[in-house]
């Protein structure tokens, strides 16, 4: 089947996800999509999936312009998509899972299905049985379930997004081949993947996104250098900062591990001094996120030390953190660090450690408008924070923080923000540096990080890559890193 | 405290949606009187007549209300932390059975007054402790305050007819009447020909001035309304859920449980099976229509036991069953929650297409 995309549009108020992409898929081939976060590759594959609506632009199929609407429409057309996280039933058997949507009226010809899918799993070589609980089987055999069912319901064209994420290599091999048969048989297969290797391995054809934008396509076989050109484009000089002087250390992790995420963390040992700006970097998802929540003791670890100023915390709860003057900004402003229904006056009243029964309404007025104006919220101490924009949010919970804090560990603290302030963001921060403090942050934004970073910590699959001082290093090899070449 | 636009815009929009429910609410009950037959108008007038017609009436309305109004006060509490305190019921039965445990101690003695207010104190107890084990099930347990509540809402009723049937049974007989009538000295005082109890009315005006002040102006309304906004954001605040969950379900409690103690001292003096009589329940969805506002909130609790107290004159008049009073209620909570589901989808409508993935 002839998939074509023309000049795809999706926008977001004001923020264009997809900016004119143009896309052919050719039967019978796989076909890869790299890019960055926040590149556009969910957002496309969505629309192609009908899993949201395009803003504009014309999809083809087989020549003839389709437009639908639901993700069940887009499987009677022949496309389906599989999921990071499958989308099943864990209470059910496989057999009931790979029937689902199939079935109609009384009888339920689960017989008919088994002989169905009991062939399938020979054809491809899975490791699937019937009558298993789903809720037992990790993730590979689960999307082993879903291409199998989705492949029972007729897909042409199957998408995979970031596939091999939280799979076994033996799994991922056993994916491959049922890819390569998928193929093979005359079906199309798009694989949504940062890691250039996976890409590489499997691929026929490439199409980089970056901002929106198809920046090139590439037949097989491949240049990494020119394939990470297209994905990150060229870095701009980073302006200088004053010097800081590094004191003692204050975080130190030895052969750290967590779950959480999709990758959890492995092995991490590392070691953050005073004064020190660290920036990860990688993918979201790498475990960074993982490492921020560990570090703040909102996780905890399965194996490791922990030491906050050489005494050992793994194991102790936020508090025993907080009073050794750990903070954490977490990403998703609204649903872990913000109250919804609640206005910023409240919020700041909230912060008053003072001794006594009733709220200083008063005080919690006058700090909402310091902290307002200063930190430049575009709203009044009235407005709830759910009215406030994402980037205001931010701001706010930037604002909440206090000066005496030994560690800042903040999760993505520009996500959504313009150039502005950012700057004045980090402005703000390296006073945090200069007074002794530590900041931790993760960024999607390479450039961000090289721009502002001592020292960069590179994730990968929930590993840190790479530990090295930014003028030890430049983006290309920082980029490198990020997709898996180290 | 000014009265800005946003808040006025916020009190038309409230009073609009609340005569709309009641429109809604009023057409519903007119179709189901027609159908079964009976003039709805004067269905209506013998409601309203039935319970505001005279002092008498009057002050059944309140002896109704203030039971009511006390678990309502508890409730807004809980339901402000996020909880759904279910058990309501037993916390006020529990009350009921430790007010009446200290007046039988106190029974023949010389100090009744000492005992009718210790033994208030041991209603709110009672209450509180039921609610806490309910509170404990949930933080250390994980048990869903619902089912908890529930669950201890039929042991609390098992528990009073025990107590009612074996060790407090009257002499001779025990019976679905109770226990024995405490003699007149361990009654709630009561102005003479209405029978109804200053103190009483007195204690539930307390009780809803104290909630209006705590969830406004005290550390603990605020912790309270931030953890059941969002229970992950807390400690970025250094706030505490569970403590705060404990606390609300004791203050929950003790309201219950005071007005367990209000019903064995003021109107029954005595423990009966049905000591609680489903105002526990009812609070609930007092609370509901009132949109968990403590003001609001009586006046709601006014309403519904205007129309239990009323509808009693239906089937002597207009030969109707006094379930319809039921019927009433349940119409109306229909049509506020659908009011609320409404109102929650037309804002939702205008977040989603500023929303970002």
């Amino acid at each position: 089947m002839w998939l074509e995309v023309k000049d795809i549009h999706k926008y977001y108020g004001s923020k264009k996800a997809n900016n004119g992409i143009t896309v052919t898929i050719k039967p019978g081939t796989i076909h890869g999509l790299l890019g960055e976060n926040g590149a556009g590759k969910s957002t496309l594959m969505k629309i192609i999936s009908g899993y949201i609506r395009k803003t504009s632009g014309t999809i083809l199929i087989n020549g003839s312009v389709e437009d639908y609407e639901t993700p069940a429409d887009a499987a009677r057309l022949g496309i389906g998509m599989l999921y990071q996280e499958p989308l099943d039933y864990p209470p059910l058997s496989v057999l009931e899972n790979f029937m689902v949507g199939q079935t109609s009226g009384i009888k339920d010809n689960k017989n008919v299905f088994r002989e169905t899918f009991v062939s399938l799993v020979d054809r491809f070589n899975f490791t699937l049985h019937p009558d298993d609980t789903v809720r037992k089987l990790t993730i590979g055999e689960r999307q082993q379930l879903e291409v199998l069912r989705l492949l029972s319901l007729g897909i042409d064209v199957l998408i995979l997004d970031e596939p091999t994420t939280g799979i076994t290599s033996e799994q991922k091999e056993s994916l491959f081949q049922a890819l390569r048969q998928l193929v093979s048989d005359g079906k199309s297969v798009i694989l949504v993947s940062h890691k250039l290797q996976d890409a590489e391995a499997l691929c026929d054809t490439v199409t980089v996104l970056r901002d929106g934008v198809v920046t090139g396509s590439r037949e097989h076989p491949y240049d990494a250098n020119v394939l990470l050109g297209m994905m990150f484009g060229i870095p701009p000089v980073p302006p200088s900062r004053s010097a800081v002087e590094y004191g003692t250390t204050v975080l130190s992790m030895k052969h750290v591990s967590g779950s959480g995420g999709r990758t959890g963390l492995s092995d991490c040992t590392v070691d953050i001094r005073e004064g020190e700006m660290v920036g990860l970097a990688g993918l979201e998802g790498s475990g960074q996120g993982v490492f921020l929540r560990l570090a703040c003791g909102i996780a905890q670890p399965s194996t490791g030390i922990i030491d906050l100023f050489e005494r050992e915390v793994q194991g102790q709860d936020h508090h025993a953190f907080k009073e050794a003057g750990v903070v954490f900004l977490p990403a998703s402003r609204l649903e872990e660090g913000l109250m919804p229904g609640l206005n910023i006056t409240e919020h700041f009243a909230l912060l008053d450690r003072e001794k006594g029964f009733l709220v200083r309404w008063q005080e919690a007025v006058q700090a909402a408008q310091s902290k307002i104006k200063k930190f430049r919220v575009m709203g009044v101490p009235e407005s709830t924070v759910e009215s406030l924009s994402g980037g205001n949010q931010q701001r706010l919970l930037l604002s909440l923080l206090s000066k005496e804090s030994t560690l800042l560990l903040l999760e993505q603290p520009t996500r959504g923000l313009d150039m502005e302030s950012s700057h004045w963001i980090w402005q703000h921060l390296h006073k945090y540096c200069l007074r002794r403090t530590c900041v931790v942050f993760s960024s999607t934004d390479l450039e961000e990080i090289f721009m502002v970073a001592d020292r960069i910590l590179v994730f990968f699959d929930g590993r840190i890559v790479k530990d090295v001082r930014k003028e030890e290093t430049d983006i290309s090899e920082l980029t490198r890193a990020i997709a898996g070449k180290v | 405290m000014l009265l800005s636009q946003d808040t006025v815009d916020k009190f038309f929009k409230y009073s609009r949606e609340l005569i709309l429910a009641l429109i809604v609410v009023f057409a519903f009950t007119t179709i189901i009187l027609l159908l079964a037959g009976a003039p709805p108008l004067a269905a209506y007038y013998h409601i309203f007549k039935g319970s505001l017609g005279s002092l008498g009436k009057l002050s059944h309305v309140i002896k109704a209300w203030i039971p009511l109004t006390l678990c309502s006060c508890g409730l807004l509490y809980s339901f402000r932390i996020g909880l759904w305190n279910i058990g309501v019921e037993g916390q006020v039965m529990m009350g009921a059975v430790f007010t009446t445990f200290v007046l039988r101690l106190g029974m023949g003695g010389h100090v009744p007054v000492l005992y009718l207010v210790v033994s208030f104190i041991a209603g709110i107890a009672g209450g509180a402790l039921w609610a806490l084990i309910a509170g404990y099930l949930k933080t250390k347990g994980g048990i869903h305050e619902i089912f908890a509540g529930l669950g201890l809402n039929f042991v609390a009723q098992a528990i009073i007819l025990w107590l009612i049937f074996g060790p407090w049974k009257r002499a001779g007989i025990a019976s679905m009447s109770g226990t024995e009538m405490f003699p007149r000295d361990l009654w709630m005082p009561s102005v003479f020909a209405i029978r109804l109890s200053v103190i009483g009315l007195t204690l539930t005006v307390v009780a809803i001035v104290i909630t209006a002040l705590m969830l406004r102006y005290t550390k603990v309304g605020l912790y309270l309304k931030a953890i059941g906004s969002n229970v992950q954001a807390a400690h970025m605040f250094d706030l505490n859920p569970q403590r705060y969950m404990l606390l609300a379900m004791i203050f929950a409690g003790g309201f219950a449980g005071l007005a367990g103690s209000i019903q064995v001292t003021g109107i029954y003096h005595r423990l009966i099976p049905a000591i609680s009589s489903n105002y526990g329940y009812l609070a609930l969805l007092v609370v509901m229509v009132a949109n968990y506002n403590v003001w609001v909130s009586p006046a709601v609790a006014f309403f519904f036991a205007c129309l239990n107290v009323g509808s009693i004159q239906l089937p002597m008049v207009l030969h109707l069953d006094s379930s319809l009073s039921g019927v009433i209620q349940g119409a109306l909570v229909l049509a506020a929650l659908a009011m609320h589901a409404w109102r929650l989808r037309s804002t939702r409508r205008e977040e989603h297409v500023s929303s970002y993935e």
